[in-house]
């Protein structure tokens, strides 16, 4: 399942406040200053609980979770990585 | 709105006296001001005092059903009283007032005791059937109207206050060791309790029922729960436009009433939004009433002239003052009948005055979307440890709790305190009381300033106490599910609905309503998944959501503002040396036998001492200035100031 939508509402409504209209999947958080460092772990909360996921320190960089796009392929790896276990 | 007492005779019939019936009902004169009526019998005796809001004409209680055969004093309001009572004619019943009150005599007649289901309102009642020698006694779903009860020689006392009960002779007067342990804990005593020892409260959503001398405490309604197969899998834009219509259904049938209605303007999201759907769509005239403080830390006026500059309410405030807030402290307690931890009951005290003098009588406010759509910093924070348990060595996960409290983060000196006071229970979220023990644990450093006597009434493992009130599922819930029931159960009923609500707007003779608390809402809220409440970290998301465009963006985005109230800077203000030296000299202090002179002389010193003062500290004066205040009051007291001589507007005798 395609988990972009869910995170872009997530960023739409948790730190644009409902206003999503610049928002483009492959927009920086961190460039755009859309999320700071704490912000970072309410989104890894969110996957966390919404996927049902356990992400490591080592994996809370901003590489898996820098934009719509990285989150949802960081999502989709770790998904791949459990049911391959 | 209302006050109601009443003695029962448990075996057999002993004289009920006109004068205890008028002892009973004079000192709660500021619940009922309007018409004060009484019945008695051979076994019971009702008395009521009445703020006539429906049925303004021809209301005076006690009130009967056809043939005289059950009779009913009440306090409250039944919302949906014209839908119930069409019905209740259409199947022949006959009504000769044009009360609420009359409606649920009617409907017990009909439907048993299964009829509190179908009541929408906040309530408490005796319902005496005289035929069968049985009383009900109940109060509504999330314990808006207080009603308390003792047995003393083979009579039952009930009243709206416990005061009233108190006016009688032979009634036992004593701190109950036990329940000051609780509010030492929990903030409030548990669901049924009472600072008083053998004074009980009939706990929210249950009903008494006292038949041939025997006595029987049930439940008829629980807050809701639904495990996850159950929730709603909606969209979120669903989810909001129902809340927007149960919220509207809500705030329509709470305006039902035959005096005009206010409402309380805090500058916060939740009274924003009922403040806003009153000017919108029923009354764009409307009265609403706001607290300001002199202290800047605690104000909020910026926020609500932002309002009232929007919708053009016609506004009053008052301006709640250090020392006022001190001065007022004693009468407040007198009214709220429980030592606490808190001195925000004050200024609510204050408020209700400024509605009294306004000349209005009913007013609506905010309390409980907090529980409901999961607004409190506690359920954030647990979500914050929880997600840090989930790797409790991580480095990382813990300044998620930077999000609640920035200054912890920001400042390298307190920065080392993230993980050690956040840190208590973190390898075990499963802890039923996983949300609350940090909180509770810290509290209970008040048992410190216990004396010897009263240390032996407290218990080392105060956790088991409240197991007891633990639903059967609790476990298999998810945290937010579980931090909101321990809230609701601890927190809702006895503290923020009683001294912070009933009591505070009683004492002026206001009755206040809740739109957030109708049955229907709370039900749908529980059928939503936690996760939508608090998104991320973003707490009463979905209120939020549904009502961004209604209320201006300040109010939406702002960071949430906890409603509290100076302690210190009010109880130690100077120019109430006075009360202070009456309550807590160590003469009072001594007296009372409850606190350990030394230690709380300690404490008053270094309170006065340093200019700034840590919350634990604060919490203490608080608890130990509110108990002296309780035991001076109610127990050392020789007799309780009443009026036997009090003229009734009705009275029927029906003794034989």
């Amino acid at each position: 399942m395609d988990s972009s939508v869910d995170i872009k509402e997530f960023v739409v409504e948790n730190f644009l406040f409902g206003d999503g209209d610049k928002l483009e999947d492959n927009t920086d958080f961190f460039e755009k200053s859309i999320i700071d460092s704490t912000g970072i772990l309410e989104l890894v909360c969110f996957v966390e609980e919404t996927y049902n996921l356990t992400i490591s320190d080592e994996e809370i960089v901003q590489q898996n979770f820098s934009s719509v796009n990285n989150v949802s392929s960081f999502i989709e790896k770790k998904q791949l990585e459990t049911s391959a276990q | 709105m209302c006050g109601i007492s009443g003695i029962l005779n448990l075996k057999t019939p002993q004289t009920i006296e006109i004068t205890q019936l008028k002892e009973m009902i004079s000192v709660l004169d500021h619940r009922g001001p309007d018409e004060v009526g009484a019945y008695r019998d051979n076994w019971a005796g009702l008395v009521h005092s009445r703020l006539s809001i429906i049925g303004i004409e021809g209301g005076v209680q006690p009130i009967h059903n056809e043939d005289k055969s059950l009779w009913i004093i009440f306090n409250g309001e039944i919302f949906n009283y014209p839908e119930l009572k069409e019905n209740l004619v259409k199947h022949g019943h006959q009504f000769y007032t044009a009360t609420d009150t009359e409606v649920i005599i009617h409907l017990y007649e009909e439907k048993g005791i299964d009829f509190l289901k179908e009541l929408n309102g906040q309530f408490s009642f005796a319902i005496w059937d005289s035929r069968k020698k049985e009383m009900i006694l109940a109060r509504d779903r999330v314990g808006i109207r207080p009603l308390h009860y003792t047995v003393s020689n083979n009579q039952l006392f009930f009243a709206s206050e416990i005061k009233s009960i108190f006016t009688q002779k032979g009634i036992n007067r004593s701190i109950n060791q036990s329940t000051l342990d609780q509010i030492f804990s929990y903030w409030t005593p548990l669901p049924g309790e009472t600072i008083f020892e053998g004074i009980k409260e009939i706990p929210p959503g249950s009903y008494l029922k006292i038949s041939a001398g025997k006595i029987s405490l049930n439940k008829y309604w629980s807050y809701p729960y639904y495990s996850e197969d159950e929730q709603l899998d909606s969209s979120l834009s669903n989810i909001t436009e129902d809340i927007k219509s149960l919220l509207y259904d809500s705030i329509k049938l709470r305006l039902r009433a035959d005096v005009p209605v206010g409402a309380y303007l805090s500058g916060g999201l939740d009274s924003s939004i009922i403040t806003s759907v009153v000017n919108e769509s029923f009354d764009n005239h409307l009265n609403t009433f706001g607290i300001r403080f002199e202290d800047r830390d605690f104000d909020e006026g910026a926020y609500q002239k932002e309002m009232v500059d929007k919708l053009k309410t016609n506004h009053y405030e008052i301006v709640a003052k250090n020392d006022e807030i001190g001065f007022n402290f004693p009468d407040v307690l007198w009214h709220i009948e429980k030592p606490v931890l808190r001195t925000a009951p004050v200024p609510l005290y204050l408020l209700s005055g400024l509605v009294h003098e306004n000349g209005l009588k009913v007013v609506l406010t905010g309390e409980g979307a907090d529980e409901i759509f999961g607004g409190y910093n506690i359920f954030r924070e647990a979500k914050a440890r929880e997600f840090w348990s989930r790797n409790s060595n991580s480095e990382i996960r813990p300044l998620l709790l930077g999000k609640l409290y920035p200054y912890i983060l920001n400042d390298p000196k307190l920065r080392p305190m993230l993980k050690s006071f956040f840190g208590v229970g973190i390898d075990n979220p499963d802890f039923p009381y996983f949300s609350h023990q940090i909180r509770w644990q810290n509290t209970r450093k008040l048992t410190n300033f216990l004396s010897k006597d009263y240390v032996n009434g407290t218990e080392q493992n105060f956790y088991d106490r409240f197991n007891y009130f633990l639903p059967e599922n609790f476990n298999d819930r998810d945290s937010l599910s579980k931090s909101q029931y321990l809230e609701i159960t601890s927190f809702l009923s006895n503290y923020l609905l009683s001294s912070q609500g009933d009591r505070v707007a009683m004492a002026h003779s206001v009755e206040i309503r809740f739109p957030y608390l109708d049955h229907r809402l709370i039900d749908f809220m529980a059928k939503i998944p936690s996760k939508y409440k608090i998104f991320g970290m973003n707490e009463k998301f979905l209120l939020k959501k549904a009502y961004r465009d209604v209320v201006p963006k300040n109010i939406v985005n702002r960071s949430k503002h906890p409603y509290r109230a100076p302690i210190k800077q009010s109880l130690l203000d100077e120019r109430n040396s006075n009360n202070f030296e009456k309550y807590c000299s160590t003469e009072a202090i001594k007296n009372a036998g409850i606190f350990d002179e030394i230690k709380t002389e300690k404490l008053f010193k270094k309170l006065s001492k340093f200019e700034n003062s840590n919350e634990w500290d604060n919490m203490a004066l608080t608890g130990i200035f509110s108990t002296q205040v309780i035991y001076n009051k109610f127990i050392e007291t020789s007799h309780f100031k009443n009026n036997s001589n009090l003229e009734f507007d009705l009275l029927i005798d029906r003794r034989n």
